[in-house]
């Protein structure tokens, strides 16, 4: 069974039920925010005072908010700025962490400069360290990126780090080098190919974590400009109405409790499918 | 040194920085070795573990940099040096198959490797047939091109690294215990390949083992290192029918015989070897020795020739 093979990853989540429903939370909410303007049964944007603040009815599956607006529509609508947010902080910490973790391990030099500033980096909680940066650059959602993509560039730096650190001794490394390999050529035949499935893994997660810090800006009015539908925004606008129209915070709660819980199971599944001591628990042998 | 020699290592010196409990320590592993590889010679180094046989080895290939002494190559010195000739015409076998093959490269990308570093290949598929042509030498099907290390057992793997090690043929192949990870059963056919190997691709070998009766049943000569330095060197059958070092004794008598009643008696030595963090003043083995003097203990004795042999012994 070769390791690419769809099989291959598809088994820990038909093994584990749970598993799979996460993995189709997920792919519903792709779905959703692909096809938002075709799902959404109303304008996300159209207000209607007559109706506001319904509870949820036929019509209106999640009620309507403060201005009328259908809440189910503006739920849906916001799944864009979820993947999208996701998407930024995971590519800002991938493209930002795998060069300095490499690089930093291949030359022990550097690498003491850089990962002690990462280290400076770490000591700060990554809400705090998002918090900070958006007062200095001013909230929106590529500051929103750069602010949250920044503290997950740190643990990103610091696994690829430890898994370079590890693969640049391996035998096979050294008989490339017997043989004149360069740098570059180690880098991109030996290490970069190794870190792919664990990174998938830490991307998984990054993309959890992603969500729950974009959902906290956003509620301290700190991320994507009220404007913009995003359950971030969505828990900020209704907190007041929270005992009058509990449904306004109830559904883009949970489409964020959601998503990121479906995340975590996936990245867990992930895990198990690349970490050889979890092979028994899918029944192959080690 | 000799007219023929592929390989000349002369006074070589290399050693580590180690830090230990907070303190920096300075560790020589190899102490001043000089060795030569004739044309079509497999030359056997034996030794235990840490007498500085394989970081003899890793510095032919340029993996370790030695502090002192000089390694020469047809004459040219390539002492650490990156010499796209040398790359390809000296290479290493290693010890363990299960890691000495990047387990996310199928075996041909692995097998031609050294190829493709150094910009051997001018096609494709010249690169394919010199894959299948490498593989069917080491008695693996040419379809093995396409799976991955985790399909192959450890016999099929460390065959795919001596594939690795002839694509292109190059003149010497430094063996690191090449079969002291397999099966007994596996190690047998993996020598023989080796031998076939030697003779068809005319390759000199430099065969690194800590097992004399391996060492014995390959090579034409045998250096015995012990701790950083080559106590006893000689031809094969010399060393094995009448070891003179002590310490070659004790290798030798700990050979496992089909006759028990020619075991050399009382040779094989008690405790381990001494730290290389202390290393003694006199020779290195006189505190496991059953002949050491007091001069031993003072005076680090030279490898001088003595009759068919090298030897560095003060009392034989």
């Amino acid at each position: 069974m070769s390791r690419d093979g769809a099989i291959f990853w598809l088994k820990p989540f038909i093994a584990r039920p749970i598993a799979l429903m996460g993995l189709g939370i997920l792919l519903a909410t792709v779905l959703a925010a692909t096809f938002a303007p075709w799902l959404a049964p109303y304008d996300p944007y159209a207000i209607d005072p007559s109706i506001r603040l319904t509870p949820p009815n036929a019509l209106h599956w999640f009620g309507t908010d403060q201005f009328g607006r259908d809440t189910l529509s503006r739920a849906i609508q916001s799944a864009r700025m979820a993947l999208l947010i996701g998407s930024g902080v995971v590519m800002f910490a991938l493209v930002t962490g795998v060069p300095i973790g490499v690089l930093s391990a291949l030359f022990p030099r550097l690498g003491h400069v850089l990962m002690r500033m990462v280290d400076v980096l770490m000591a700060f909680p990554s809400l705090l360290l998002a918090l900070g940066l958006i007062v200095v650059l001013g909230p929106s959602v590529v500051n929103a990126i750069l602010a949250i993509g920044l503290g997950y560039m740190t643990t990103t730096t610091r696994i690829v780090y430890g898994l370079t650190l590890r693969l640049r001794t391996e035998t096979y490394v050294e008989a490339s080098r017997s043989m004149g390999a360069g740098t570059a050529w180690l880098i991109g035949k030996h290490i970069l190919p190794n870190l792919v499935s664990p990174l998938l893994v830490q991307a998984s997660f990054v993309f959890a974590f992603a969500q729950l810090g974009a959902a906290s800006l956003d509620f301290l009015g700190l991320g994507a400009p009220p404007e913009i539908p995003s359950w971030g925004n969505m828990l900020a606008e209704s907190r007041t109405f929270i005992t009058r129209a509990p449904w306004l915070l109830f559904f883009p709660g949970m489409m964020i409790v959601a998503t990121a819980f479906s995340l975590n199971l996936v990245g867990d599944a992930l895990r198990d499918r690349l970490d050889p001591r979890f092979r028994q628990l899918l029944g192959e042998k080690g | 040194m000799n007219g023929n020699a592929v390989l000349d290592i002369n006074d070589l010196k290399v050693s580590f920085k180690v830090r230990r409990a907070g303190r920096k320590y300075q560790v020589r592993a190899v102490d001043g070795v000089s060795l030569s590889l004739a044309e079509g010679e497999v030359l056997g180094i034996v030794g235990e573990s840490g007498c500085g046989k394989t970081t003899v080895g890793r510095s032919i290939v340029g993996l370790v940099r030695p502090d002192s002494g000089s390694i020469s190559f047809k004459g040219r010195d390539v002492t650490g040096a990156g010499l796209r000739d040398m790359r390809l015409n000296i290479r290493m076998v290693f010890q363990d198959p299960y890691a000495s093959l990047n387990p996310r490269r199928a075996i041909g990308d692995s097998v031609a490797e050294a190829g493709d570093i150094n910009g051997f290949f001018t096609s494709r598929a010249g690169r394919s047939a010199a894959i299948a042509a490498a593989l069917t030498a080491v008695g693996l099907d040419p379809s093995f091109a396409a799976r991955y290390p985790y399909e192959l057992s450890g016999g099929q793997r460390q065959r795919a690294g001596i594939a690795r090690t002839i694509l292109p043929s190059p003149s010497i192949v430094i063996a690191d215990e090449p079969v002291s990870a397999l099966d007994v059963s596996v190690q047998a056919q993996v020598l023989n390949l080796m031998m076939d190997l030697r003779e068809q691709l005319g390759l000199s070998m430099l065969f690194i083992s800590h097992d004399l009766g391996v060492i014995g049943r390959i090579s034409n000569r045998v250096a015995v290192m012990y701790m950083g330095r080559i106590v006893e060197q000689a031809a094969t059958r010399t060393v094995l029918d009448d070891p003179r070092h002590p310490y070659t004794r004790s290798l030798v008598a700990a050979i496992p015989k089909p006759d028990p009643s020619r075991r050399i008696l009382g040779a094989i030595e008690t405790g381990e070897p001494p730290s290389l963090f202390k290393r003694p003043s006199g020779c290195a083995y006189a505190p496991r020795c059953p002949l050491a003097s007091d001069r031993c203990l003072v005076d680090v004795p030279e490898l001088r020739s003595v009759d068919d042999r090298a030897l560095a012994c003060h009392n034989v």
